[in-house]
């Protein structure tokens, strides 16, 4: 299915600039990825509140932590493996744990960073940071979602962390899309299986129920974009109508998006969860659209999945 | 213009000085826990700084000038007893208070955090944070054109973390001459001599070879303190006081010895440590 898509590594950089010139107190720090994150945009037009610490992810958070300290609202950006892996103490202890307004907007999240291979494509991300109290968890799954996580983001007090995708994505949500945190979406209605997901693999799963309601299952879809604090409601409401429920994430099958419903069902709804992710191991090298169809994430292979597993 | 501290000045602190080690004591006594051997190192530091050199203002945001206060940052969080005690004395809060160290329910948490108590403008205790903490205090003033400095105090083996070397080189990079550092020198760390486990050479000339400004002085000399202080205040660099000391401080049987970095005094011990502060 050939779509245009949109960078929303651009969209992040164009909305920070946006945001930069209404908020004073905004600042941005990057390490040394600036033009990868799109972090340069708000560099280019805010220079006096734009600091990049070098390869240095330890500095790069607690710096932020600082100038949180000072009222400010700090935008951290790198790619994902690095913020949420090399600084997590520095997140879970300066933080988290003084509860700063920091904004951690990480790109290069899942197994679509591709090329570079295991050692840069994040799996652990949301799990990493959705351990931490105080902090809240956003995966957008396109542009206009992109936007309105950041600027939520921006007005929300507290700790954010964001997971902004690699690749360009597909417009899924119009001009009207309202993003509430604490509301998942219940993008398609169903009867016979509740497929909850976020990000890159919204769109996925969306080209997924559509296969299968031509092949006569009634898939229900839900996005939920904020993992933490998490929308139980609509998860129970769905479960409890289809009594199946699967989950589809671009990261480790242990400790995200599905962890997190499993969580909510085994204590609220008990019924049969299924976590299609990466299964606990690392990535390797590819296109991300190779890697997205061996690891079983794209519409096809999420259809020849979900079909057995209902069988 | 280095103003000297007065003769009846130095006697009070001194004074101080006694009775902040005496609650340090008894405070990791009471709750049988706690850092005596680093928290008796860094009282002068601590006593100077807080009555003698920072503006800051007890009644912390409910104060107008409270925007303006320079900022305190203890990166060797450990050393807490040693803090809560100066902020009672200075009247944060009431002396009763210190007694609830370290047990349930307790604002003065084992380590400092900022969400329990006022005063405490960030959490610490993971070593190795404060330096870079400092820096986006730093720069945040800067960008508010507020005049006033941020102080952290750091213990000589945290210099052993990477996120020091990381801040040092930031503060310089961005000139951040409103910001001084402390290094609480005592030579200790938990398994033994900071020279033994690793050793971390000439501080001086180390932060001298990262763009900072550096003094060594003796870490209980008040006016030597004082001076240091004065001076790092008017660097056109980051500054760093390479304050030697005593681990244990004070009392004789803890001094020099890293058996007391955290451990602490049984009742007899107690009442030996008291006379000798008397």
């Amino acid at each position: 299915m050939a779509r245009e898509c949109k960078s929303v590594r651009s969209v992040y950089g164009k909305t920070l600039a946006v945001l930069g010139g209404i908020n004073k107190n905004i600042v941005v720090l990057d390490a040394d990825l600036s033009c990868s994150t799109q972090t340069q945009v708000f560099a280019k037009e805010f220079p006096d509140r734009f600091f990049n610490v070098g390869i240095a992810e330890q500095d790069l958070m607690t710096t932020a932590a600082g100038l949180a300290c000072c009222g400010k609202i700090p935008f951290v950006s790198t790619f994902a493996m690095f913020a949420t892996g090399r600084a997590w103490e520095q997140i879970r202890n300066t933080i988290c744990y003084s509860n700063l307004n920091v904004k951690i907007a990480a790109t290069h999240g899942g197994i679509t960073v591709g090329e570079d291979g295991a050692s840069h494509q994040s799996l652990e991300d949301i799990a990493l940071m959705r351990l931490i109290p105080n902090m809240t968890v956003i995966i957008p799954a396109d542009a206009k979602e992109t936007e309105e996580a950041i600027k939520f983001a921006a007005n929300h007090y507290g700790p954010v962390y964001i997971r902004i995708a690699r690749t360009s994505l597909p417009d899924i949500f119009d001009e009207s899309y309202k993003f509430d945190y604490k509301k998942a979406n219940v993008m398609r209605l169903g009867s016979d299986v509740s497929l909850v997901t976020n990000g890159e693999t919204l769109v996925e799963t969306l080209d997924c129920a559509k296969i299968l309601s031509d092949i006569g299952i009634n898939a229900e879809v839900i996005n939920v974009p904020v993992v933490k604090p998490i929308d139980k409601d609509t998860i129970i409401n769905s479960a409890k109508k289809t009594k199946n429920v699967i989950t589809i994430e671009n990261h480790s099958i242990i400790g995200g998006l599905g962890s997190a419903v499993c969580e909510v069902l085994s204590g609220d709804y008990p019924v049969k969860v299924t976590r299609i992710g990466i299964n606990d191991e690392f990535g390797q090298s590819g296109k991300a659209k190779e890697l997205m169809a061996y690891y079983g994430l794209n519409a096809d292979m999420l259809v020849k999945r979900i079909t057995g597993l209902l069988k | 213009m280095i103003n000297k501290i007065s003769e009846p000045d130095i006697k009070e602190i001194k004074n101080v000085s006694k009775q902040l080690r005496r609650n340090v004591l008894m405070m990791i006594h009471k709750a049988q826990s706690g850092h005596p051997g680093g928290s008796l190192s860094c009282i002068e530091i601590l006593n100077v700084l807080f009555n003698y050199c920072m503006k800051h203002y007890p009644r912390w945001d409910k104060d107008v000038n409270f925007n303006n206060r320079d900022r305190f940052i203890l990166s060797k969080g450990h050393a807490s007893a040693a803090l809560y005690a100066v902020l009672a004395q200075c009247g944060y809060f009431k002396e009763e208070e210190l007694m609830t160290f370290r047990q349930l329910g307790s604002r003065l948490q084992g380590h400092p955090c900022n969400t329990k108590l006022e005063g405490i403008e960030v959490s610490t205790g993971s070593l190795g944070q404060g330096l870079s903490i400092s820096c986006g205090i730093a720069l945040g003033l800067k960008l508010d054109k507020i005049e006033s400095k941020v102080f952290v105090l750091m213990g000589d083996g945290e210099l052993e973390e990477g996120n020091v070397w990381e801040a040092a080189m930031n503060a310089s990079h961005n000139k951040l001459n409103n910001l001084i550092a402390i290094v609480d020198r005592n030579k200790l760390q938990i398994d033994g001599s900071t020279e033994d486990i690793k050793s971390i050479g000439d501080i001086r000339l180390k932060f001298e070879a990262f763009g900072w400004n550096a003094l060594e002085i003796d870490g209980h000399n008040i006016e030597e303190i004082y001076y240091s202080l004065q001076k790092a205040k008017n660097s056109d660099k980051p500054f760093v006081i390479i304050a030697n000391t005593i681990k244990g401080k004070g009392v004789s049987f803890m001094e020099n010895n890293a058996g007391w970095h955290g451990k602490a005094p049984n009742d007899e011990q107690l009442k030996q440590a008291l006379e000798e502060l008397k």
